[in-house]
């Protein structure tokens, strides 16, 4: 099965009002031509999940500025002032969600599991509306697994089967959502014939890839 | 010597040889810059590595290669990358020995509040409640009043990151350890009387009987 498409078919998958996981940290490992593509596309009223709102003019921050987010979920927003302020405007809805129960949350969601149980966020706000589940004397949350449509994240090297290479700190949240969605689409630096990458290199297999795009 | 240099400089020698260490952003950052050389001290990057290295060289910034604040680094020999999950198994699973954060208030029961302010400031907690809750031990380093206003407490008043969680807080004026007891002022920089300590504090300190001059 082909799965190198180009960026137009890619982005005929995402439609108004989807739950997008979107890759990166900071906006490495962000597939920032689909943050372009999908600014020019204009669709709306999208559930954004990704760590944190970028910055102004890279990563996923240039949808937040183009007002194309309803709601987000993530775990700091601090360095794109602009996702602040369409907050507190009640423009946007924000979830915010401490990063490691962010992870555990979407590799529950791609793992089948019904949920984790983190000691992370007893006693503070986070805990409000959550039930709290003793496991052995200590107290824990039940933190619900997440979801999307769509991931769009990026890979450094990808093979023709899908399979993934992340260069240095560009893994975070990638292989995490590639698991994680109905359907994943891929931005890579750089496609390779199969065989190319090493098995034994390969970070997440190709069988959770369904389109590609080379970036 | 300024004041963050101080608190940096004393933060450093609670560190040892061996240890994972996760620094938050700012001031705890300067930590890194007064650890022995000879001694072998791995920083965490929650962004997804161990082995977190110096700002690069202008012109040699690689885009693949941030820290948790989204800025050019590098990464040390026996450094290792890895994803989100795998950072927070290390963070949330009691793998970090220390981390360093800042705080806007930490109080005399060990709680800390540094993500948020209602209504002004929501950056979110990015993943500073994980490790608050995860690492072996949390140091908060931070001026030890804001703007002449105490932020050591009797009891936090802004959302908490975590409860209960902090170790010691090292401020330009002292170290204290917290305690079931209370605050226990064990080291005390020179400068300031006992009593100047108390005053731009607002939980009652207990002295410790063998109250040391801060080293730094």
């Amino acid at each position: 099965m082909n799965k190198i498409v180009t960026l137009e078919e890619a982005m005929c998958h995402i439609k108004d009002g989807m739950t997008i996981m979107i890759g990166g940290f900071m906006a490495a490992g962000t597939p920032e031509k689909f943050m372009d593509a999908l600014v020019e596309k204009g669709v709306k009223d999208l559930t954004i999940i990704g760590n944190d709102a970028g910055w102004p003019d890279r990563g996923i921050g240039k949808l937040l500025i183009n007002k194309q987010a309803k709601k987000m979920i993530a775990s700091h927003i601090g360095l794109n002032p602009e996702a602040g302020n369409q907050m507190n405007a009640g423009a946007l809805e924000m979830e915010l969600v401490p990063q490691g129960t962010l992870a555990e949350r979407i590799r529950a969601g791609g793992n089948g599991l019904g949920g984790v149980l983190t000691p992370t966020g007893v006693g503070t706000i986070v805990e409000e509306g959550k039930q709290k589940i003793e496991v052995d004397g200590v107290e824990y949350l039940l933190e619900k697994p997440l979801k999307a449509d769509i991931a769009l994240i990026s890979a450094s090297i990808a093979d023709k089967k899908g399979n993934l290479y992340f260069n240095k700190a560009t893994k975070n949240f990638n292989p995490l959502m590639a698991t994680a969605a109905e359907v994943v689409i891929v931005g890579v630096e750089k496609i390779v014939e199969v065989g190319e990458i090493d098995p034994n290199d390969v970070m997440t297999p190709g069988l959770f890839v369904d389109y590609m795009v080379e970036v | 010597m300024n004041v963050k240099e101080i608190i940096a400089r004393r933060v450093a020698k609670e560190l040892k040889d061996g240890d994972v260490v996760n620094l938050g952003i700012g001031l705890p950052t300067m930590v890194a810059n007064f650890i022995p050389k000879d001694m072998d001290v791995m920083f965490q990057s929650e962004n997804g590595f161990i082995g977190l290295g110096a700002a690069p060289e202008e012109g040699k910034e690689d885009l693949d290669l941030v820290n948790a604040g989204g800025q050019p680094v590098t990464i040390v020999p026996g450094g290792a990358f890895f994803d989100s999950a795998t950072s927070f198994s290390i963070i949330r699973g009691g793998h970090v020995d220390a981390t360093v954060l800042g705080a806007l208030q930490v109080d005399e029961k060990g709680n800390l509040a540094n993500w948020m302010v209602p209504g002004k400031m929501v950056p979110g907690m990015g993943g500073a409640m994980d490790l608050v809750v995860g690492a072996k031990k949390v140091i908060i380093s931070m001026t030890h009043t804001a703007k002449g206003k105490p932020k050591i407490l009797k009891e936090c008043n802004l959302p908490l990151t975590a409860a209960g969680q902090v170790d010691m807080i090292v401020t330009e004026m002292g170290v204290m350890q917290v305690t079931k007891e209370g605050l226990v002022l064990t080291e005390i920089n020179p400068q300031y009387s006992v009593e100047q300590v108390q005053e731009a504090t607002e939980a009652k300190l207990i002295i410790a009987d063998d109250l040391k001059n801060m080293e730094i």
